[in-house]
């Protein structure tokens, strides 16, 4: 790197995820990669690009199209002095996945008594508007967060991916990472060159305000941004609150910009219904009911198969002119 | 507690070798008495799936494995945990939900795990664990240990497609792992015959691993093969997978009752006569000329007094405290 250690860059959030991927394998001899098309394809997205010329195709394995093989083989191996990080290229594939991670991965400590572990990492895919309909577009992070044994990381940024990933592949647990296919190439952002990582269970305040708090996750904090900046316009100061991990979950700091603002949205790509802007409501009804002014109001993907027509797919998700009207709604303003 | 001295016997002789199966053979078969006596007894809880006739396989597998070695487990598997060197009071105090038991009293009969003997693991879904042991296989080879695990699973686990998926990767990079498929012929209450297609070790030499059939009621036979195999995937000659055809002599668990529906009386009879495992082992060890009945009667008094003490350890055992509950759900 030939820029200056304190230097901030702007790096796509592809580049962050592959910096950060490259940070801990040079860090760490036992962090590999297995996946499909993860060596010298790089993946379809080029998220992995240049790792196997540097790490060897023992580390940067390609697999065979079997996610359920893989994976497992992913636990047997955390178990058992490697560090592997799973590619699962799009997260609709992470059904075939579930027996792996839910009563394996997630269960091994616990049953175990605590004599086994797995530190493992799961990476994978989430959102819609790619026009590739219903098998390569959901957002089902929310199943994971129900499973008691995993983490379930939703990186909005490339600062916070880069962040985030370091501390997913040096956690003990078995981790589940979320990225926003579509922000790969498209989301910029600054990513300092020096060492760091972000600890999983704190929220981070996007932008501060005091009218009403979005809560984004994943895709939806650009949205929310987005949509923050046209309510500015009609004088309403949004707040933006990033949970960055859906477990653990920093419970505290969503509270309290519940109680500043009085008026909640929580915006998530995955299906509203069940969905984990239903918990994350829930903790803000429970913990500042007494300080808000509307009920907490949750926007979701609807609950329908992604659609292939762009006509349709685009009213699936939220959307920055979305979230802002329901939140001039909110704040009663006309 | 220990039943077995040193897991590494391959240097013994065939006789010391034959003592040492048939003390971990009756210490399975005794152990298995003790839960069902236990079960009936309602002291313990859940469920109970006895090994009892299939003890030739696991004895036979892991007196072929070196202490590290890994093994998985299925829900089944009280023979491997003890044929790869857990100790029968914590195992019992394990199956009684207690604190002493080797999880906790978190995991019970069905994922009974020790790192110390390298079991990773019981596991209760069906085929649930070859991706772990193909995984293990993996780092083994990775780290350059030396290592080999064992998977084993029953014949209702071919019907699992992650089975073929990781037998396939095991091949591609040559790991050291060895799938063991014993086929009790019984997948709960359905004869294989009615589940499985084709020809079962057929299944594995497609991927091209070394596919062997073995008398899994002759422990010498298996211990024989084990070793050839173990050896070859220590060299790094890749996978190998082993159907040991052996019979379960119970019920699917303990409470399986009638089993006249799925198989008939004589049927049983005849396995429990004829191919008996520990019958085979005993006829061949006095035809020897050098071992006496007293001598073996002697190692059955000693197994008996060691599960009678394991029993009354783990029915002493105090239960976890209700603030456990919440411990270990993470690293």
């Amino acid at each position: 790197m030939s820029m200056p250690e304190t230097a901030v860059r702007e790096l796509t959030f592809a580049q962050a995820v592959r910096e950060a991927l490259a940070e801990e394998m040079r860090r760490d001899p036992r962090v590999c990669i297995f996946g499909e098309d993860v060596a010298e394809a790089g993946t379809p997205f080029k998220v992995l690009s240049g790792l196997v010329e540097e790490f060897g195709t023992e580390r940067v394995l390609d697999t065979p199209i079997s996610e359920a093989g893989f994976t497992g083989i992913a636990v047997g191996a955390a178990m058992t002095g490697l560090r592997p990080i799973v590619d699962i290229m799009f997260g609709d594939f992470i059904t075939l996945t579930m027996d792996q991670m839910v009563n394996q991965a997630a269960k091994v400590h616990y049953m175990s008594g605590g004599a086994w572990k797995v530190p493992m990492v799961m990476r994978t895919t989430l959102g819609a508007t790619r026009r590739s309909a219903a098998q390569h577009s959901q957002s089902l992070h929310a199943w994971f967060c129900h499973v008691p044994g995993l983490k379930v990381v939703l990186p909005s940024t490339p600062y916070d991916a880069k962040g985030l990933l370091k501390t997913a592949i040096r956690d003990e647990n078995p981790v589940v990472f979320f990225e926003d296919k579509m922000m790969y190439a498209k989301l910029k952002g600054p990513v300092p060159a020096e060492e760091y990582t972000i600890p999983f269970g704190v929220a981070d305040v996007k932008r501060e305000g005091s009218d009403i708090t979005l809560v984004g996750t994943s895709s939806m904090v650009q949205v929310a941004l987005g949509a923050a900046d046209l309510l500015e316009g009609i004088g309403v100061s949004a707040e933006v609150v990033d949970p960055r991990t859906m477990w653990p979950l920093d419970e505290k700091t969503l509270i309290e910009s519940a109680k500043k603002t009085s008026r909640v949205i929580v915006i998530d790509e995955g299906y509203e219904r069940y969905g984990v802007t239903a918990e994350i409501a829930a903790v803000i009804a429970a913990g500042a009911f007494y300080d808000l002014d509307a009920p907490v109001k949750r926007m979701g993907a609807m609950h329908v198969p992604i659609p292939f027509a762009p006509t349709l797919e685009d009213a699936t998700v939220p959307t920055e002119q979305s979230v802002f009207e329901v939140a001039r709604g909110l704040c009663k303003r006309s | 507690m220990t039943i077995a001295a040193d897991q590494s016997s391959n240097s013994n002789t065939p006789l010391e070798l034959g003592l040492q199966m048939y003390r971990r053979m009756i210490s399975i078969r005794r152990f298995e008495e003790q839960v069902n006596d236990l079960y009936t007894r309602a002291l313990m809880p859940g469920l109970a799936h006895l090994y009892i006739g299939e003890e030739a396989v696991a004895v036979g597998i892991c007196e072929a494995l070196r202490s590290d070695d890994y093994i998985t487990s299925t829900h089944r598997g009280h023979g491997h945990c003890l044929a790869k060197g857990a100790s029968p009071d914590r195992m019992f105090a394990e199956l009684l939900g207690k604190e002493a038991g080797y999880c906790k009293g978190k995991g019970g009969s069905m994922h009974i795990a020790d790192p110390a003997t390298g079991n990773l693991g019981a596991n209760a879904i069906v085929a649930g664990s070859v991706g772990i042991a193909t995984g293990a296989a993996l780092s083994a080879k990775r780290l350059g240990n030396g290592r080999v695990a064992v998977c084993f699973f029953g014949e209702g686990a071919l019907g699992q497609g992650v089975l073929y998926e990781v037998m396939n990767i095991a091949q591609l990079q040559k790991l050291p792992v060895i799938y063991v498929c014993e086929n009790n012929l019984y997948t709960e209450y359905t004869h294989y015959s009615e589940t499985t297609a084709g020809d079962i070790p057929t299944r594995a030499a497609a991927f091209g691993l070394q596919a062997e059939t073995v008398d899994g009621q002759d422990v010498r036979a298996v211990h024989a093969t084990a070793t050839r195999l173990v050896e070859r995937a220590r060299r790094g000659d890749g996978p190998s997978f082993i159907v040991c055809n052996t019979y379960r002599y119970t019920g699917h668990h303990v409470g399986d009752i009638n089993r006249e529906y799925y198989r008939s009386k004589e049927e049983e009879k005849r396995w429990k006569t004829d191919r008996d495992p520990i019958k085979l082992l005993t006829d061949w060890l006095l035809e020897q000329g050098v071992v006496t009945t007293a001598q073996l009667n002697a190692i059955q008094t000693e197994v008996d007094a060691e599960m009678k003490k394991a029993v009354e350890f783990a029915l002493a055992a105090p239960y976890p405290g209700v603030e456990e509950v919440g411990q270990d759900v993470y690293a």
